[in-house]
């Protein structure tokens, strides 16, 4: 029954054709191994224009570079990898508890981090993983902290959901759908008063999007014009839950009211990074604003989720026929003659073999010593007790 | 009410008070010893938790046209199969889904079952109930009592799966319920099988007072019995004791019941003899079950997934040294979780594991 609304109604939006990049540049004839690669420039438009809410959306042109097209390419080519390994290694029982995939939404971390700097913070949910990468997080740290190993950014004490950097601005990884906006928020409120023109990127899904806390939020960074800026990565799925069916409006960018908002196709990394470009400045200037990703993710929900019980399979093959982002940059490099398709598949083998890599030295990385399950619950020399099983005796103080 | 503090010993079966109970087709006469009034063999079958919690539900809206069901995805039956088949029989007006929002859930609930329907309201997990706790403690718990009795919600009732399942981590293992023991007007009920689950929800969603049922999610699968297939309840605010014995008391609710029987058994072959008792009901919970049994045997174990301190073990505690001090022959053990958050690869350390219990046990009979 759901199904059946889903493919008449917004099954069209999902598929939205590819239009192809147009490109006003005569195209270089060059291969990726020439020296020039940062000079030129190219002038590409993002797949359809934006739509916004309250406020003058940017322009659907934008320049890059060779550079960049490849760098893009890599990343997300990387990020892609990453994932599906991850999910192989889930099914063989090295990562345990819950591990949540972002195949499928690659651009809106690349197109993020494309347009801001590591002083910039970035806060999101549980689907972490590739966000963290972006941040600058090596592939040791994902691979050891998923199999909760020490050499894991978060020392393996906290798992897939739970991925920090606290030197590139990266506030995590939050299990509690929604608790991280009201957070979020909270750190633009301290960025305001460091006067250091940053701003913060509070990352949730269109599940989260009908929390009450995410209301609150938005009310207190308008009221106090606080550098803020809400990204929505709606990925049309709250777990089982379609859009049409969780929220009366699912245009979650205009749902700010006040607060102006963008409505971006999330799977062309380029609209993502000229949405978080034109959102930087804005929030400096203006306070809070809304962005709305429009994204599709490929896995289920979590790794407990086949994916397919809520959508029908042809969506998602739909999907990543028309709308992939790393095709739509395949696309756009061979469009330019940046390089041939032998040359990408190298990049690819090349990514597949770090991300092997990575994962043996995980493997070898130890397991924390059983004691550290009591560190870090207070601050250190606080003196607490913490009884064990029978609380005839102190079975350790907190260090 | 209460037993005399300084009455001799009272013979073991507890003053499992007969109370009562307003369904159709119960007659007396239990079973095993404690409360519970089932007939037995007029057709059950073998299921497992989560199917006993179906049929409850399917029994709970077919005996009452103004009750629903509603929750996080629980249309296509529930992260958990809980609900499976629900909406397809009593419809999207009975059945749905909400959005993702907590706080909402409850306090939609709060509000139908003010308007005299019965609301089974599901919160996903545990851990995520508490953007809800202040509906919860503060509009459910008070309602009653504040409207001097004009309007009540009883009609309500929040499940939610809680407890540790082998891989949870900190958002999906957690164990909440001394958090709203810690409310009056409240009631906090557990099951330990799908036996008890059927009976206890069926009786939960009937009572008239609000009421936050955990289910172990543990046993959703693993715990399998023959459940009677009639619409039956069991009693609130009894407590079960499950196996008898002479020297030492263990109380206990949910999954970790078939933890604590396999320490019990282990003693056993030392020669102690424990006597097991399954709470049932955490508020309002059965003093006088527990005392009796207290006063039998003078030791008593507590064992709860959650952390020690501050625990629902920490009540019971308090409660029967204040009953039966001069009776007890050792101090009161709790073998609880540790002092942490809910750890994610450190959970085989954290659990309250059948060693330590047994390690517990044989302390406190040597005292």
């Amino acid at each position: 029954m759901a199904l059946s609304r889903l493919a008449s109604s917004s099954g069209s939006s999902l598929l939205r054709p590819l239009t192809s990049a147009l490109f006003l540049t005569p195209s270089l004839r060059r291969p990726i191994s020439s020296a020039a690669d940062d000079s030129t420039t190219l002038t590409i438009e993002t797949s359809i224009p934006f739509t916004s809410h309250n406020c003058e959306p940017p322009s659907r042109t934008l320049e890059t570079t060779p550079k960049e097209l490849m760098t893009f390419f890599r990343d997300m080519a990387l990020m892609r990898r990453m994932e599906i390994a991850a999910d192989s290694l889930y099914k063989a029982k090295l990562i345990r508890g819950f591990c949540h995939l972002y195949d499928g939404q690659e651009a809106v971390a690349i197109g993020m981090e494309a347009a801001i700097t590591k002083k910039d913070c970035i806060i999101t949910a549980y689907r972490d993983h590739c966000t963290f990468l972006g941040r600058g997080g090596t592939l040791l740290q994902v691979f050891a902290e998923l199999m909760g190993r020490q050499a894991g950014c978060s020392k393996g004490k906290g798992g897939s959901m739970h991925f920090y950097k606290k030197d590139a601005g990266f506030y995590g990884g939050h299990g509690i759908v929604g608790a991280q906006i009201p957070l979020g928020c909270g750190l633009a409120f301290g960025q305001k008063y460091s006067k250091d023109e940053t701003v913060t990127f509070a990352l949730y899904g269109d599940g989260a999007a009908n929390q009450g806390q995410l209301f609150e939020a938005l009310n207190i960074s308008a009221l106090w014009d606080l550098p803020a800026i809400l990204v929505c990565e709606n990925n049309h799925y709250g777990m089982g839950t379609a859009e049409w069916r969780a929220a009366k409006s699912p245009a979650y960018y205009k749902r700010g009211d006040y607060v102006p908002g963008l409505k971006v196709d999330g799977m062309d990394v380029f609209a993502v990074k000229q949405a978080c470009k034109f959102a930087k400045e804005h929030a400096l200037k203006n306070g809070p604003i809304i962005l709305e990703m429009d994204t599709y993710r490929y896995h289920g929900h979590s790794m407990s989720d086949p994916g397919s019980t809520y959508r029908t399979r042809d969506e998602i093959s739909g999907v990543r026929q028309e709308r992939d982002p790393i095709d739509r940059i395949r696309k756009l490099i061979f469009a330019h003659d940046l390089a041939t398709e032998k040359e990408l598949k190298d990049i690819e083998k090349e990514v597949r073999k770090e991300v092997d890599e990575a994962i043996a030295q995980a493997k070898e990385s130890p397991m924390l010593e059983p004691s550290e399950l009591f560190t870090n619950i207070y601050v250190k020399g606080y003196g607490t007790e913490s009884f064990g099983a029978d609380r005839k005796e102190v079975r350790t103080v907190l260090p | 009410m209460g037993l005399s503090r300084f009455g001799g010993l009272v013979k073991g079966l507890g003053v499992a008070r007969r109370r009562p109970f307003a369904t159709s087709t119960s007659s007396s006469s239990s079973t095993a010893a404690g409360g519970g009034t089932i007939v037995r063999g007029t057709g059950s079958k073998s299921l497992n938790l989560y199917s006993a919690i179906n049929q409850a539900l399917h029994i709970a809206l077919e005996t009452d046209p103004r009750s629903y069901v509603f929750g996080e995805d629980v249309s296509f039956g529930g992260v958990f199969r809980c609900t499976t088949g629900l909406a397809d029989r009593f419809g999207n007006q009975r059945v749905f889904n909400t959005p993702l929002c907590e706080q909402g859930i409850v306090g939609f609930g709060i509000g139908l079952a003010a308007m005299g329907n019965r609301a089974v309201a599901e919160i996903q997990f545990a851990d995520y109930i508490f953007p809800a706790f202040d509906q919860i403690v503060n509009e459910a718990a008070k309602f009653r009592y504040r409207s001097g009795n004009q309007f009540n919600c009883g009609g309500l009732t929040i499940r939610a799966p809680y407890g540790a399942v082998g891989h949870g981590g900190h958002y999906h293992s957690q164990s909440p319920e001394a958090f709203f023991c810690h409310a009056p007007g409240l009631k906090v009920v557990i099951p330990r099988s799908p036996l008890q689950a059927k009976g206890l929800l069926l009786s939960c969603i009937r009572d008239p007072n609000p009421v936050v049922f955990f289910e172990p999610k543990w046993l959703y699968r693993l715990s399998v019995e023959e459940v009677p297939e009639h619409d039956y309840m069991l009693p609130l605010s009894e407590a079960e004791v499950i196996r008898e014995g002479t020297d030492i008391t263990l109380v206990g609710w949910g999954a970790q019941l078939s933890i604590m029987e396999q320490a019990c058994k282990e003693a056993e072959k030392d020669g102690i003899s424990c006597e097991l008792i399954d709470l049932r009901t955490l508020l309002p919970w059965d003093k006088d079950t527990v005392e009796a049994s207290v006063r039998k045997t003078g030791r008593l174990l507590i064992s709860h997934e959650a952390p020690v301190t501050a625990g629902f073990g920490a009540e019971i505690s308090a409660s029967i040294v204040e009953r039966c001090f001069l009776r007890l022959e050792a101090p009161v053990a709790r073998v609880c979780g540790l002092d942490t958050p809910f750890p994610l690869i450190f959970e085989p350390f954290y659990m309250p594991t059948k060693n330590k219990i047994l390690d517990a046990i044989k302390s406190t009979v040597n005292f």
